[in-house]
């Protein structure tokens, strides 16, 4: 049993049998009144961010949750496939619980895959990825200062703005926490 | 010169120092005396929400506990004749933590004998815009006169709610003012919040509206200073603190002795008073827009 005083970001805790993780928190205390711990969390299953004030010492139920690093094999009708890379064991998550990070799903990509109970909840992808431009409008030889941008199609399907000297065929590297790019990755 | 190692902390130490002295100057001028009070005492405070540091000898046997605040031993000088006294000392508190919040403190805590409390608070007010300009923050928003409201204006303001109705459940009168109430006190300039709640308020005197003689300063969400009118009735005083015992007892925490040379000296005789403690760290703090008070101490338990 875990109480208040284990409340850090990351922490994870079950609340009605959802799993939260604790995005920020502070202690109060109103001047000759009892304290809390205001905290913002997140519901690990819909992603969903809410506030909740919990009474300074009040015990917690600790989410039974664990990180494993695994490599993107396939995808498989609305479900996509990935493998544990110790011990070769195979498992899948929905398109739907993936949300976004389909995106930056290829062949052999090693993500975090977040288990609760024992089950795939969700994934995290490396903080940068190399990404193919598949289709943008033709670049302007010579433009690399400007600031003005233009969409660009990715080869997950993902849409980028990018600068006007990047051109179909181009590698990228995305940053994944904003889907923005980053740089054109020579070669 | 050679470069200092650590440019960010010497210019902490200066911007302390200049608010140290500022505090000085300003108490100085109006005939304050500067005093000091032991950090171990006999009794650390009843409230029920408090919490205390033990101190033991070599022996593990109780020699007292780390003051939560001078106030005790400072009515004290005032039983003993002192007319105007302010004091900037380190002040424990056990469970407390987070940004506004560290377990060691600095508290500057003033009394005016023969004074309200409507003095002690222009006192804060004058005092806190000196310290804005000694500071180079001129901080237009903290000139005096600052806003009043009550503690029933307050709630039924921001939390559209009764005061009376939340005095049968302290804990929901809490949770309401931290979620609700407190963090949209003082936005746009310092407020100052007076009559709570009698039981809300253990030292200090009652008003004839039956709400104590209490208030609290806010700025940007953050309580400032907490301040009385004194109570200086010795057998009400000692009620009282039976009461926080019981209800100390009743919560399952250490009920702490009551400081029985504080009520005797209270039995002979306390002028009337007026006396606010305020949070050092906490105004330093606001007035830099600094986001935690560990960010304007050199030596926060996390760096120590």
């Amino acid at each position: 049993m875990a109480d208040t005083s284990d409340i850090k970001k990351g922490f994870k805790m079950l609340l009605d049998g959802v799993p939260f993780t604790v995005v920020d928190h502070q202690f109060v205390k109103p001047g000759k009144g009892q304290a809390f711990i205001r905290t913002r969390i997140k519901n690990m299953m819909t992603g969903a961010v809410i506030d909740r004030t919990f009474k300074s010492g009040e015990k917690l139920d600790k989410a039974d949750t664990e990180e494993r690093t695994m490599q993107y094999l396939y995808p498989e009708g609305e479900t996509r496939v990935f493998m544990d890379t110790q011990s070769y064991e195979q498992l899948s998550l929905t398109n739907e619980q993936l949300g976004e990070n389909v995106y930056y799903l290829l062949d052999g990509t090693e993500v975090d895959v977040m288990l609760f109970e024992g089950r795939p909840i969700g994934v995290t992808p490396p903080t940068f990825v190399e990404l193919l431009v598949t289709e943008t409008e033709p670049g302007f030889k010579g433009d690399t200062s400007s600031n003005t941008t233009k969409p660009a199609t990715l080869e997950t399907g993902l849409q980028v703005n990018v600068p006007l000297f990047v051109n179909a065929g181009d590698r990228l590297k995305v940053d994944t926490r904003t889907a923005s790019y980053v740089e054109r990755v020579k070669g | 010169m050679p470069e200092p190692a650590d440019a960010a902390v010497l210019q902490l130490l200066e911007l302390r120092a200049t608010l140290l002295g500022a505090i000085r100057r300003f108490f100085a001028e109006r005939d304050f005396v500067e005093v000091e009070t032991p950090a171990i005492v006999p009794s650390p405070g009843l409230d029920v929400h408090l919490s205390a540091f033990d101190v033991r000898n070599p022996r593990g046997e109780r020699v007292g506990w780390l003051a939560t605040s001078p106030e005790y031993q400072m009515k004290r000088l005032l039983c003993a004749g002192a007319q105007r006294i302010f004091q900037v000392c380190r002040s424990y508190r056990a469970e407390e933590r987070g940004n506004h919040h560290e377990r060691e403190f600095t508290v500057l805590e003033w009394y005016r004998a023969d004074a309200t409390s409507d003095e002690v608070i222009a006192d804060t007010e004058n005092l806190v815009a000196l310290i804005a300009a000694s500071l180079d923050q001129p901080a237009p928003e903290v000139q005096p006169p600052w806003q009043r409201m009550t503690v029933d204006e307050a709630l039924q303001f921001h939390a559209n709610t009764a005061l009376d109705s939340l005095l049968d459940d302290e804990e929901r009168f809490f949770r309401l003012w931290a979620e609700e109430v407190q963090p949209r006190l003082g936005n746009e300039r310092p407020i100052v919040v007076t009559d709570w709640p009698a039981s809300m308020a253990s030292l200090a005197r009652l008003q004839p509206n039956g709400r104590a003689d209490r208030f609290e300063a806010f700025f940007r969400g953050v309580e400032l200073c907490n301040g009385f009118g004194e109570l200086t009735d010795a057998t009400e005083q000692r009620r009282r603190f039976e009461r926080d015992q019981a209800e100390r007892q009743a919560a399952g925490v250490p009920v702490y002795p009551i400081d029985e040379r504080f009520l005797a000296d209270l039995e002979r005789g306390m002028p009337e008073s007026g006396g606010n403690a305020l949070g050092v760290d906490r105004l330093l703090m606001l007035l830099l827009g600094a986001s935690s008070i560990q960010a304007v101490m050199p030596f926060p338990e996390e760096r120590l």
